[in-house]
Order: C-alpha cells, then sequence, then structure tokens
C-alpha cells in the first residue's frame, strides 16, 4: 500500500481488521447452533431422574438398571463384602476413597454405582476378579467390593450417581 | 504436464467444447498419455485398485443404504432384512463388509510399498500426508460403518471408541457427550453415525483426487527411485499401465470374491450378531483387524507416566502412532529413495513389517500374561523405527551406486 510509506497503521487497515472481526464472530455464531445439536437433547436429558424399589434385591445380589441410558449397578452387599471394604487400607488404592465414602450412612449394604468401567466404558462382570468385587473383560480392570478400582488400566473407581435414599427401601437416582 | 498433450479436437464440436471446457483435453492428458516410469512392478497396481475398492464400497453403500434403517429399534433387523428379504441384497452387504476388509488389505500393502521405495521423499511429501490423511478418514469411515448393525460388537465399539475421548483433561467428559448426543450411546449416535458414514467416502473422494493431482506434479515414484530424465523412461499411462492396474484388479478381486460369495462373516465376529445390549460387554471385544495394530498401542500403556495417567497416555500413543506418519518424509533423512540401494534400511524396514504384524497379532491376544509385555515392547519398536532408526540410517548408511536412469536399470536387467 502506497500509504504505508506515511503511517504503520491506516483508517483502512483498522477498518479491514474491524470487518474482519465481526465477520468471524458472526460466522462463530452461526456454527455453534450446527456443533451445539450434536449435543444431548431434551428428550434424553428428561430422563435425568428415576425411582427404584431395592425391596426385591435379596442380600448378595445385584442388578443393573438403567439410568440416562447408561447401566447401574445396584449391589445389596453381604456383610463379609462390607467388612472386606472396609479392611482395606487406603494406601493400597490406586484412587483412594474409603467404603463409607462409597456409600450412604446407615445404608452401607448398598452399593450403587455406574456400571461403566471407567477406562474405556465396558460393563464389568460382577462376582469376579481377583479383589471379590468386579472384573471388566475388555482391558482387564479389577474393582474390589466397594467398587474400587485395583488393578488394570482404568484410572479410577466405578463412578457414583447422584442418588439418595427416600426410604429405607426406595432410591431416587439423579 | 500440458507439455505432453497430444490432443487436437477432431470434430467441430470438440474444437468447441476444447475452448469452453477443456475436459477431453484434461483426461487424454492425466488419465491417457501421462507420462509413467516404464519400470513400474505390481506393487504399483495398488493406487488404481484402492480407486476401485473406494468404487465398490459407494455403489454398495448407497444401495445398502435404500434398505437399511438408522435406529435402534430397527437397525439390526434392518441389517438381517437386507441380508434375508431383499433381491440380492445377501451378495451386496456381504460385499460392502468385506470390501472394508480388502479395501483396507490394499491400503496397507499401498502404504508400505510407499515406504519401502521412498514415495514420501522429496518432492513427493504433499502426496504422502495426503495419503496419510485418506488413511485417517478411511478408518473413522470404517469405524462408523461398524457400528450401523447395531449388533454387540458395532455397540461397544461405538462405546469404547468414543470414551478414548473422554481421557482428554478438561473438555473429556463435555465432548464426549458431544459425540454420543447423549449420557451413554443410543438413538442419537447411530443417527449421526450413519450421516457421516454417508458423507465421508465422498470427503475421501475428494481427498484421493488431490492425492492424484499431487502425484501428477512430480510424477510417479519408481522401483530404482531415480527421476525420470527423458522420454525413453517412461511409457503413456494409457494402455500400458491402464492394462496392468486392471491386471492387478482382476487378481485383487480372487481373494475378494472368495470372502463374499464363501466366506463373509469370517473376517467379522459372532457377537455381532446378537442385537446391542448396553447393560452387556461380550466377554472378548476386540476391533476389526485392520485396527488391531493401533489398538494394541492403545491397550499397552497400562501404566502412568508421571502424571498423565494410564488412560490419556495409552490415547496419547495411540493418537501418536497414526501422526507420525505425517512426519514420515522429514525423519527419514536419506537421501536415496529406494529400499533396494540401501543395505541397512532394507533389514529395518523388514523388521519394522514384522514388529506390525506382531502389533497386530497382540491386538487380538488376551490382555494378560506374556502378550502384555510383548505389545509394550512392539510399541517402543514402532515408535523407535520412526524416531530413531530412520533418522540415524539417513546418517551413518552407505547406499549402493544407484543406476543413472530407468533405462539402464530396465536394460541392465534384462542382460544380467
Amino acid at each position: 500500500m502506497a500509504t504505508q510509506a506515511h503511517h504503520s497503521t491506516t483508517r483502512r487497515d483498522f477498518i479491514f481488521v474491524a470487518t474482519g472481526s465481526v465477520a468471524a464472530v458472526g460466522a462463530a455464531a452461526t456454527v455453534w447452533p450446527l456443533i451445539n445439536q450434536l449435543n444431548p437433547d431434551a428428550s434424553t436429558l428428561a430422563l435425568a431422574s428415576i425411582e427404584f424399589n431395592l425391596a426385591n434385591i435379596p442380600e448378595g445380589q445385584s442388578v443393573t438398571i438403567t439410568w440416562r441410558g447408561l447401566p447401574v449397578f445396584v449391589r445389596h452387599r453381604t456383610q463379609a463384602e462390607i467388612d472386606e471394604a472396609r479392611a482395606v487400607p487406603l494406601s493400597e488404592l490406586k484412587d483412594p476413597a474409603t467404603d463409607e465414602q462409597r456409600t450412604k450412612e446407615g445404608h452401607a449394604q448398598w452399593l450403587i454405582m455406574i456400571a461403566n468401567c471407567t477406562h474405556l466404558g465396558c460393563v464389568p462382570v460382577g462376582d469376579s476378579g481377583d479383589f471379590d468385587g468386579w472384573f471388566c473383560p475388555c482391558h482387564g480392570s479389577h474393582y474390589d467390593s466397594a467398587g474400587r478400582i485395583r488393578r488394570g488400566p482404568a484410572p479410577a473407581n466405578l463412578v457414583l450417581p447422584p442418588y439418595e435414599f427416600l426410604s429405607d427401601t426406595l432410591v431416587q437416582i439423579g | 504436464m500440458s507439455e505432453h498433450s497430444t490432443y487436437t479436437p477432431g470434430t467441430g464440436i470438440e474444437k468447441w467444447l476444447d475452448e469452453r471446457l477443456p475436459i477431453i483435453r484434461f483426461s487424454k492428458e492425466h488419465l491417457m498419455d501421462f507420462p509413467t516410469p516404464k519400470n513400474l512392478n505390481y506393487w504399483w497396481t495398488f493406487g488404481a485398485i484402492l480407486v476401485m475398492c473406494l468404487g465398490i464400497q459407494i455403489v454398495t453403500g448407497v444401495i445398502l443404504a435404500m434398505h437399511y434403517t438408522p435406529n435402534v429399534a430397527m437397525a439390526f433387523d434392518s441389517v438381517e432384512h437386507i441380508r434375508r428379504d431383499v433381491n440380492g441384497g445377501r451378495m451386496i452387504q456381504s460385499f460392502h463388509a468385506v470390501g472394508a476388509s480388502m479395501f483396507f488389505a490394499a491400503v496397507y500393502i499401498h502404504i508400505f510399498r510407499g515406504m519401502y521405495f521412498g514415495s514420501y521423499k522429496a518432492p513427493r511429501e504433499i502426496l504422502w500426508i495426503l495419503g496419510v490423511l485418506i488413511f485417517v478418514l478411511m478408518m473413522a469411515t470404517a469405524f462408523m460403518g461398524y457400528v450401523l448393525p447395531w449388533g454387540q460388537m458395532s455397540g461397544w465399539a461405538a462405546t469404547v471408541i468414543t470414551n478414548i475421548f473422554a481421557a482428554i483433561p478438561v473438555i473429556g467428559t463435555p465432548l464426549l457427550e458431544l459425540l454420543r448426543g447423549g449420557f451413554s450411546v443410543g438413538n442419537p449416535t447411530l443417527n449421526r453415525f450413519f450421516s457421516l458414514h454417508y458423507l465421508l467416502p465422498f470427503v475421501i473422494a475428494a481427498v484421493v483426487a488431490l492425492h492424484i493431482w499431487a502425484l501428477h506434479v512430480p510424477g510417479n515414484n519408481n522401483p530404482v527411485g531415480v527421476d525420470v530424465k527423458d522420454s525413453r523412461d517412461t511409457l503413456p499411462f494409457h494402455p500400458y499401465y491402464t492394462m496392468k492396474d486392471a491386471f492387478g484388479m482382476v487378481l485383487f478381486l480372487i481373494p475378494f470374491c472368495w470372502f463374499a460369495f464363501f466366506a463373509p462373516d469370517i473376517l467379522g465376529h459372532p457377537d455381532n450378531y446378537i442385537q446391542f445390549n448396553s447393560q452387556v460387554t461380550p466377554a472378548h471385544i476386540v476391533p476389526e483387524w485392520y485396527f488391531l495394530p493401533f489398538y494394541a498401542i492403545l491397550r499397552a500403556i497400562d501404566f502412568n507416566i508421571l502424571f498423565i495417567d494410564s488412560k490419556l497416555g495409552g490415547v496419547i500413543f495411540f493418537g501418536g502412532s497414526i501422526v507420525i506418519l505425517f512426519f514420515l518424509p522429514w525423519l527419514d533423512t536419506a537421501k536415496t529413495r529406494s529400499g533396494n540401494f540401501r543395505p541397512m534400511f532394507k533389514w529395518f524396514y523388514w523388521i519394522f513389517v514384522v514388529n506390525f504384524i506382531a502389533l497386530t497379532y497382540l491386538g487380538a491376544a488376551p490382555a494378560e500374561g506374556i502378550y502384555v509385555i510383548l505389545a509394550k515392547i512392539s510399541t517402543a519398536y514402532y515408535f523407535l523405527h520412526f524416531l530413531f532408526i530412520l533418522p540415524i540410517l539417513g546418517r551413518i548408511e552407505t547406499p549402493r551406486p544407484l543406476p543413472t536412469s530407468i533405462s539402464e536399470s530396465v536394460l541392465s536387467k534384462k542382460h544380467a
């Protein structure tokens, strides 16, 4: 530009950059809804809270229910399983958490966890593995009787969904 | 390369068209007269074979989409409907499913041919990079296509592979939900995968056009790796290489048809004939054979590296194993292109091939015992080859003397 000999920046340069900036913001604002449509839709979000009756699960049994499309383990633990989980020193754990932190106070027999392995999301198999808990067949992660990661590639314990006890036998997840 | 054009419009209509859209001139220059080194061997027919594979996948795929339903309630049944009820659907579906495997078999041969003969070296770096890009697009397309039948392997492949993105710090979980369109793999996931699976082959076709454009600027590499010097080194593409490529395609179609007609399911997994159940994972999930080497690398990192946990570490190595291919033209510092004239490279090349096959085997093996250790060694060697062996070889190796021209190499072979 001829004017560059006189000024390092001209009004024309400013207008050029300002126009370009507005165009870039406009383009981004147009693209966002085209990306955002990929996010979970209203019907998916509407499934966010469920109630579940625990009365029919005998001690030592577990069921898999569905919450937000995710499998959730609900296990009625035996006293032996609870004792075993509580006897483990925290120093042995890859993702330290006490058994009390994994359950609700006064409901230690109920273990409620999202059933996807924290490695790559497979559903671990119950009553198996080297720690009397769960074993993930995909890449060999072992979880103990409190759902804590003990061995294998998974980085964290099985995730606890938000839940609360409405009564001794009725639980609300989500 | 318009200087090679021999096209003169014959009729008035051709002359009229040539002045407005010289499409006949273009086709003649690039599909018929294009000067091609006269010493290309059969490994060079895989480019044309791959174009054929893409064509087969697009034609069979468009047909399958006429009968397939991308909804979790109906997808599994609609594939069975195609195989049982649709006229000829059994063969069209098996050609599409087997075609994916054959496509990858051909692309691996094509890539390893390029690696041996140094086809990525100057001035063909962009050609190589576009090729790696096609490979990445093929992997994305094949993965999403594999999800569509909505069997157990489909759903769990979708779960595991989308979960890879959850390893990214901070944005991992929101990104995972964005990709899946939900908290788990479900109907929104299937729907978008179908949409993208239909789109990506056409993106691949466009990048293939760029790949061929980038090929036609410097022209083909060749088995001796010396540049074309004059017209005695080349032959016109048609009829010499159209016929050689056609013969290569026919040979390639023999195993292709054997699989499609006699063993359409041999490359798949029986578990994929059980409809996807998000509450139960099959005991052994393995990806399709063409992803196994990279899957082995993903699994090999089961230990934390400093502040990087094992999951993110696996993802970094998995991504790195593919990204590193983009840098191959600069990692290999040797000036000599063809492996035939590189006495040391030749050995390391074959060790790399064996190591890659080992990774394929280990990707399918259970993640326990000796396999875990071997997978780590093979993964380390994969990166060692690119990051240390190739750069060092270029400095310490003395290549054998090159022939002065393609013509000379061809003639000396004949008299030998």
